[in-house]
């Protein structure tokens, strides 16, 4: 693994020797030319509109006439805002419907594609596909999949006498019918990052526990479980992260609304209804910070949980799977 | 006895789970080759029709499909090459040169990490109303043409694989900086090159929040928001919606079949690094 801090760049300028003179200064020119273009597209594209954000958050402004400065008034709405609360509420039950079983499915697959299966390129792009389809074409085809009266997954439920779920009326439905969505398309993503990993446990630590008699069972909750601890914290920052995002799936499948009782309206949903369908731009903008913060908030909570273990065994488990 | 049952009942578990995960393609053409009215039928008709072809021509007759197309295939393109020669060129930087700064400089870029798009999403619309970008490609392309990702991912790659020595030949060879970055650089990134470039393409293509934003009501939308336009537009017809669908998600699908087996490598590599 490579060292990522900054500071450790290998000191092997070819122009180091040059001589020290007056044209010293630009002789880094084309070094800063060449890194330049990032670094002007974060400023305009990216720095500026996050600090402006802040000012804007501090207005009314329907993005035409004038604004009006109205100071921590929008923050203040923010913390009472029922709607925002229940926003942060579906898109954290979302968030858990969807990872739990998610990562048990994308956990087994890995287990079975580890195992000595033919066809594992096949299996394994097709359980990738999901994953860099356009989510708005499979969110339309999953539309039509929970359509109440003729859709196919009632129609199946009802061929083992099951009644017809109102998958898009229900507000429980609907956070369900949002999750399967979500697990459709990341499960296949995870089971290659975990399969990877598995892939790089040392083999001579399976032996040892075959040897000592371990069964099948107890060496993957011993053994191979605790050795993947790090790959499996990967998916559960990552599917965080993304799981704070929701908002294709809600708004293609539901609207701007989030459908009936607003229970597919996820955080980043109701900040472009807010901002960009209702042109409420300074409340928009206040809501992007409120998301920050959950979002921060959610990050620092995970990695409580991370931190766990003792440091001996994380950087052991590390090792490993180096 | 047991390890070969075993291996039957894996083997078949994983061929179960895969067809459940292509499910949703295989109905989504066989809506697409159905009229609505046969996928309304109960019991609904679970194989091919007819239609496909009728359903597409009813795509092109009602929206600008090839204008859609060609937009989300523009964007996708010149998003990918500026961000391969931004990237590459910034992480060749990083990885082998050191001058004043540079430390810090990547430390910078790192933090941008951080960055949540939603804060910069509505002062970057009106940056772009004022720019005059607002329904313009310019809009979606020029802000994407360089990421702190790509750059990070490239120069770990980087400087593993360019060796000091074949930097050191240029240099005895009188290349100069750019010279150096083209003809030593370049080749050695090449597979690195390739990964960004479908991960690159692959997120440009399937982009909807900012395109949604920023192209609304213009008369270039891309795939992704043309497809939702026609969805609000004939939500009764699904046939129609779904077959609009099929032949917008075929060409992405074909490029990253070309290209799977390098892009999972990289995406599981990339996992346990980080």
């Amino acid at each position: 693994m490579t060292a990522i801090l900054p500071g450790t760049a290998p000191a092997s300028a070819p122009a180091r020797h040059a001589p020290v003179s007056k044209r010293k200064r630009w002789r880094y020119l084309p070094q800063y030319l060449a890194i330049a273009p990032f670094f002007l597209l974060f400023a305009v594209f990216g720095l500026y509109p996050v600090l402006y954000s802040l000012y804007l958050a501090l207005q009314r402004w329907d993005g035409v006439g004038p604004m009006k400065f109205v100071g921590l008034e929008n923050f203040r709405f923010l913390l009472s805002d029922a709607t925002f609360w229940e926003s942060i509420g579906n898109t954290l039950v979302i968030w858990v419907m969807s990872t739990v079983p998610m990562t048990v499915l994308a956990l087994l697959i890995a287990l079975g594609l580890n195992s000595s299966v033919r066809f594992k390129g096949v299996l394994r792009v097709a359980y990738f596909l999901p994953n860099v389809t356009s989510i708005v074409a499979m969110s339309l085809v999953f539309g039509s999949i929970f359509s109440h009266d003729f859709g196919i997954l009632n129609w199946v439920l009802g061929l083992v006498g099951i009644d017809h779920v109102q998958w898009l009326n229900d507000p429980w439905a609907i956070r369900g019918a949002i999750s399967i969505m979500i697990i459709w398309r990341w499960t296949g993503y995870n089971a290659i990052i975990f399969l990877a990993g598995l892939q790089a446990l040392p083999t001579d630590v399976f032996e040892a526990a075959r040897i000592d008699g371990a069964g099948p069972v107890q060496t993957f909750f011993r053994i191979t479980l605790p050795l993947l601890r790090p790959v499996l914290l990967f998916s559960v920052v990552m599917s965080a992260i993304s799981g704070m995002q929701i908002f294709t799936e809600s708004q293609v499948l539901l609207g701007n609304r989030g459908g009936p009782d607003g229970a597919g309206m996820t955080m980043v949903l109701y900040f472009y209804n807010t901002a960009f369908a209702d042109n409420d731009f300074g409340y928009g903008a206040a809501i992007a910070w409120g998301i920050f913060v959950v979002v921060v908030l959610f990050s620092i909570l995970n990695w409580r949980l991370v931190q766990r273990p003792s440091r001996g065994q994380v950087s052991q488990v590390k090792e490993a799977v180096r | 006895m047991t390890t070969t049952r075993g291996r039957v009942v894996t083997y078949v578990a994983l061929i179960v789970g895969a067809l459940l995960t292509l499910f949703p393609y295989y109905w989504l053409a066989v809506m697409a080759s159905n009229t609505t009215a046969d996928i309304y039928a109960t019991p609904p008709r679970l194989t091919f029709g007819g239609h496909l072809f009728a359903n597409i021509g009813q795509v092109f007759a009602k929206i600008d499909f090839f204008g859609s197309l060609l937009n989300t295939l523009i964007v996708a393109v010149a998003t990918t090459l500026l961000v391969l020669f931004f990237d590459s060129l910034a992480a060749f930087t990083f990885a082998k040169y050191d001058f004043p700064g540079s430390s810090v400089l990547f430390g910078v870029l790192l933090a941008t990490f951080v960055v949540p798009t939603q804060l910069a999403a509505i002062p970057q619309f009106d940056l772009m109303a004022h720019f005059g970008w607002v329904g313009d490609l310019k809009a979606l392309i020029i802000p994407a043409a360089a990421n702190a990702f790509g750059i990070f991912w490239m120069r770990q790659y980087a400087r593993g694989a360019i060796p000091d020595e074949l930097l050191e030949a240029a240099r005895m060879d009188g290349a100069g900086f750019f010279r150096t970055y083209l003809s030593v650089g370049l080749p050695v990134l090449r597979p690195a090159l390739a990964f960004l470039g479908i991960f690159t393409f692959v997120n440009a293509w399937n982009d909807y929040l900012w395109p949604l934003v920023v192209l609304i009501d213009s008369d270039h939308v891309t795939l992704q928001v043309a497809l939702s336009q026609l969805n609000g537009l004939y939500v009764k017809d699904y046939s129609v919606v779904m077959a609009g669908t099929l032949v917008a998600i075929v060409p992405l699908v074909i490029v990253f079949l070309f290209g799977a087996r390098h892009f999972i490598r990289n995406i599981a590599a990339g996992a346990l690094k980080g």
